[in-house]
């Protein structure tokens, strides 16, 4: 890489903190318990609107599996999610009733989070429908991860986006409140998924999963990107890009090797595909506050109306962590 | 009583006390050097909550950086406080706070009281060892290393740099000959005293104050000057990954610790609460009378390396992602590729799997879909037909359809009608055997009944795709398996290529094959080629045709279908 790129990508990168710094005043605390976090917390970062149904889960596989504080932007929620998340001991919230769109779909309003309360920290950044893996999640909590990585200085950590979905029609079985998605959407597609590298920042760019089989066969290069690199041990001169795809320094997207070897990573088990999607695929269409025009939304309006059962023949039930390493779909590296 | 312990300690201090006073009801006195690092503070407090216990005494405190003289210097004081206030030592035990012990006290003593003489430490002269990671092997001997590599690495490497470059060597002190080996060792009182009260120590530790990690070589060196009775492996079970870091223990490693069979492991986990209960709380439980025999646990560490290093051949994925040439494999598995002979057989493909029982498919690369086998949409993977998925990467569809099938055969038809990125992929894979009958693309078109006009054009396009195909199978780097037979050549004796081609793919026994594939009738093919030429379009990938192929037909009125026999 040459000085004059490496020139543009810092420069770039100061342009998200600021732009993080300015929209800070789109953020209205409403519980601030940030006074209780330890030197050596670990923090999670997401933002929420409406996801009422999901959070009991999704705050206790989290703080099973280890994460000390939790950190939520609302966005302008209207189904009681903000007053449940403001009353949880371990979670500071925020809300706004800016435009997701505008905040570059939050991602301006977590680094600035980031930014002021992540500083030294290991930060799990996730959405509500995100539940992280990484390898012997069974046996091992998250701070075992964390102090390896920290022992291995290794700074950020790769988790790729595992599309889980029902057998049927997406709407069949509807969820509980506190249930676990994964007893509904327990299918995924196991060996579809291409890679390729983004030049610009260094990262992987991949796809594929059932909403590139279903959704996107015509127009295979818009189909989401599934890598994601939602753990990172966060410095105040750190910014995300887009989503959680990428982040600057560049440095912090070399999550693979490249002679040959496995570097550990994780998987996002991304459960959005649960009778709740239909609903929320109409009003985010009608909002018209997502990635590219919203295609994403629009390709599954279409294609949920024609053949809501993403499961196929070979679609695999989801087991454990182990299976999907067996898989090859996230990897221990050098963790024993 | 006649082992002691010295114990660097550095972090976890609340682990490392509840090792020490294990160690202390085990009847060990105990030296502990605590890390100049660790504000006093804390220090203070540690040593408060100790002194209840006479066997456990502290040391003057050194800044142990890693690979710096600092835990050497911290080795020597704790040993010297050792052997000075328990005289009934006889041998002393490295270890560090992060080290457990995993068989009962009484058993490391037994089994050291039954070897009185013995040192046990690793030590391995570095021309010999492939242990080093990072090159420094002979050198870190012979040069300076005043900068931190942790915290000054740059200065490090020009250091190291400059005295490369301009040739620059310390002398080695007489009699000196360079060893290493792991840090962790158990020495005896003879021993250890030789080395500590040598006349000439301060000549040595001045040398190996600039030795790069002394704490690997130092004592490792000098036991070899004094002991007379080496055992060259540490009783410390302590296994390092790629980078030359331990490896790190944690609750479910106890099935694995305790078949391990040695009396002390590290590095565990500060939390690994279930373990520090299992070995501490219940010494006598689960360890076996037994030499102590770290293989086992060998395998696994060892995998982990090479998971590390050299991955998974043929996966592609988010932390695996090889540059070209680096891909260790690029497929995960053996395949077969056809170009020509679903063109001049009528039933190839079924005849093939029949032959070999491997999954074999259509045209994969095909223009309209992935002609999986059995007309399946999606296959192995939830991988989709869909041509666009599939164009939208070529090498991913493969590199996923081989990964899928891990541990079936795959084989398909390729042709210069399909996607033609993917040919020069396949033609460097070792995995692929590719097997072309050129110019049998001619046969479709001699059966169709098209314009000969398009037909005209339809075989100069074709032939134009096949040539450059057929160039890159044939340059220097292919790693295929590559054949290529012009059609008329082919067609002479058919069943020759045919058996080798089977042979190699070797799913099933060795024999020969009974049942040959039918042959399409080409009577009048010679004619067609002609006609080709004749308007001014020159087919020459299938090789010479005789414009009346009849020798090779059976005379008569009435043709039958060609077919071989063997």
């Amino acid at each position: 890489m040459g000085a004059w790129q490496s020139y543009r990508l810092r420069v770039q990168r100061k342009r998200w903190r600021i732009r993080a710094f300015r929209k800070r005043r789109d953020l209205r605390p409403v519980a601030n318990r940030t006074a209780d976090i330890a030197p050596s917390d670990i923090l999670l970062f997401s933002t929420q609107r409406n996801e009422g149904v999901r959070l009991p889960w999704f705050l206790k596989y989290y703080r099973d599996m280890g994460v000390n504080h939790f950190f939520f932007v609302d966005n302008d929620s209207t189904d009681g999610s903000l007053d449940y998340l403001a009353k949880q001991p371990d979670v500071s919230v925020w809300t706004t009733q800016a435009s997701y769109k505008r905040s570059r779909f939050g991602v301006d309003w977590l680094n600035w989070l980031a930014l002021k309360y992540a500083h030294d920290h290991w930060a799990l950044t996730v959405d509500p429908d995100e539940l992280f893996l990484y390898p012997f999640c069974d046996t091992r909590p998250l701070r075992a991860l964390t102090d390896w990585l920290d022992a291995s200085s290794i700074k950020s950590f790769s988790a790729m986006l595992l599309d889980m979905y029902p057998k049927g029609r997406i709407d069949a079985q509807p969820y509980q409140v506190g249930q676990d998605p994964l007893e509904i959407a327990s299918w995924f597609d196991a060996g579809n998924y291409t890679v390729e590298k983004n030049k610009q920042f260094g990262n992987l760019w991949i796809q594929g999963g059932p909403r590139a089989r279903m959704f996107f066969q015509d127009k295979p290069k818009l189909a989401p990107a599934l890598n994601k690199i939602p753990l990172v041990k966060w410095n105040r001169q750190y910014a995300y890009v887009s989503s959680t795809h990428n982040l600057l320094p560049r440095g912090l997207n070399q999550v693979y090797d490249e002679w040959g070897g496995e570097k550990a990573s994780g998987i996002l088990l991304h459960t959005k595909f649960l009778d709740t999607f239909a609903v929320k695929a109409e009003e985010e269409l009608a909002r018209n506050q997502h990635y590219g025009a919203s295609r994403e939304y629009i390709a599954y309006a279409e294609g949920v109306k024609d053949n809501p059962d993403l499961w196929c023949k070979w679609s695999e039930k989801y087991i454990n962590w182990r299976q999907l390493e067996i898989l090859g779909l996230m990897s221990k590296g050098n963790w024993a | 009583m006649s082992v002691g312990i010295v114990m660097l300690v550095h972090t976890a201090l609340d682990r490392a006390e509840e090792v020490a006073r294990h160690w202390t009801r085990g009847g060990c006195p105990v030296v502990i050097h605590v890390d100049k690092m660790v504000p006093r503070k804390t220090y203070d407090a540690f040593v408060a909550r100790l002194s209840d216990t006479p066997m456990v005494l502290f040391s003057k405190r050194h800044r142990c950086e890693w690979g710096t003289w600092g835990l050497v210097a911290a080795s020597q004081d704790a040993s010297e406080l050792l052997l000075e206030k328990f005289e009934e030592v006889r041998h002393v035990y490295l270890s560090s706070g992060s080290c457990l012990p995993l068989r009962p006290v009484e058993e490391l003593v037994d089994y050291l009281e039954q070897r009185p003489r013995t040192d046990f430490i690793e030590s391995a002269t570095t021309a010999d060892v492939p242990w080093t990671v990072g090159g420094l092997d002979q050198e870190r001997f012979t040069m300076h290393f005043p900068f931190s590599w942790r915290k000054n690495r740059y200065l490090f490497d020009k250091l190291v740099e400059f005295q490369r470059a301009v040739g620059y060597k310390r002398r080695i002190p007489r009699g000196l000959i360079p060893h290493m080996g792991s840090q962790w060792w158990c020495l005896t009182r003879q021993t250890l005293t030789a080395i500590l009260q040598d006349p000439e120590r301060e000549k040595f530790d001045r040398y190996f104050r600039h030795v790069w990690i002394p704490d690997e070589s130092y004592f490792q060196t000098l036991a070899r000057l004094y002991s007379t009775n080496i055992e060259s492996r540490s009783l410390t079970l302590s296994k390092f990954d790629f980078q030359g870091k331990p490896h790190i223990f944690y609750d479910d490693h106890l099935q694995l610790l305790r078949r391990s069979d040695c009396f002390v492991a590290r590095k565990i986990w500060p939390e690994a609460a279930r373990l520090y209960d299992a070995f501490l709380t219940d010494p006598n439980g689960a360890m076996s009378q037994q030499e102590p025999n770290p293989g086992k646990i060998d395998r696994i560490f060892a995998k982990a390396v090479d998971r590390r290093t050299r991955g998974r051949p043929g996966l592609f994925m988010q932390s695996r992602f090889p540059n070209l040439g680096w891909e260790n494999g690029v497929t995960a598995g053996r395949y077969s590729v056809f170009q020509g002979f679903a063109e001049l057989f009528q039933d190839f493909e079924s005849w093939l799997a029949r032959a070999t029982g491997a999954q074999v498919h259509g045209h994969l690369y095909g223009p309209d879909c992935a002609e999986f086998s059995g007309g399946q949409t999606v296959i192995n993977g939830a991988l989709s037909n869909n041509a666009r998925l599939r164009d939208a990467n070529p090498r991913a569809f493969l590199t996923n359809l081989l990964w899928n099938t891990r541990g079936e055969r795959q084989c398909f038809q390729y042709g210069p009608h399909d996607n033609p990125k993917i040919n020069w992929h396949m033609s460097r894979d070792p995995n692929a055997q590719i097997s072309v009958i050129s110019g049998a693309w001619a046969v479709p078109l001699f059966k169709s009944n098209a314009n000969f006009a398009e037909i005209r054009a339809e075989a100069a396009a074709l032939q134009k795709i096949e040539s450059k195909m057929l160039d890159e199978l044939r340059s220097p780097d292919v790693k295929a398996r590559v054949r290529i037979w012009t059609m008329a050549e082919f067609i002479e004796a058919p069943m020759e290529p045919l058996q080798v081609i089977i042979d190699e793919i070797g799913q099933k026994s060795l024999r020969r094959l009974s049942e040959a594939p039918r042959l399409e009738d080409l009577a009048g093919f010679g004619q067609f080629l002609q006609n080709l030429k004749n308007q001014g379009m020159h087919p020459y990938l299938m090789g010479d045709f005789p414009v009346d192929p009849a020798p090779r037909n059976l005379p008569g009125g009435h043709r039958k279908p060609y077919l071989i026999k063997k």
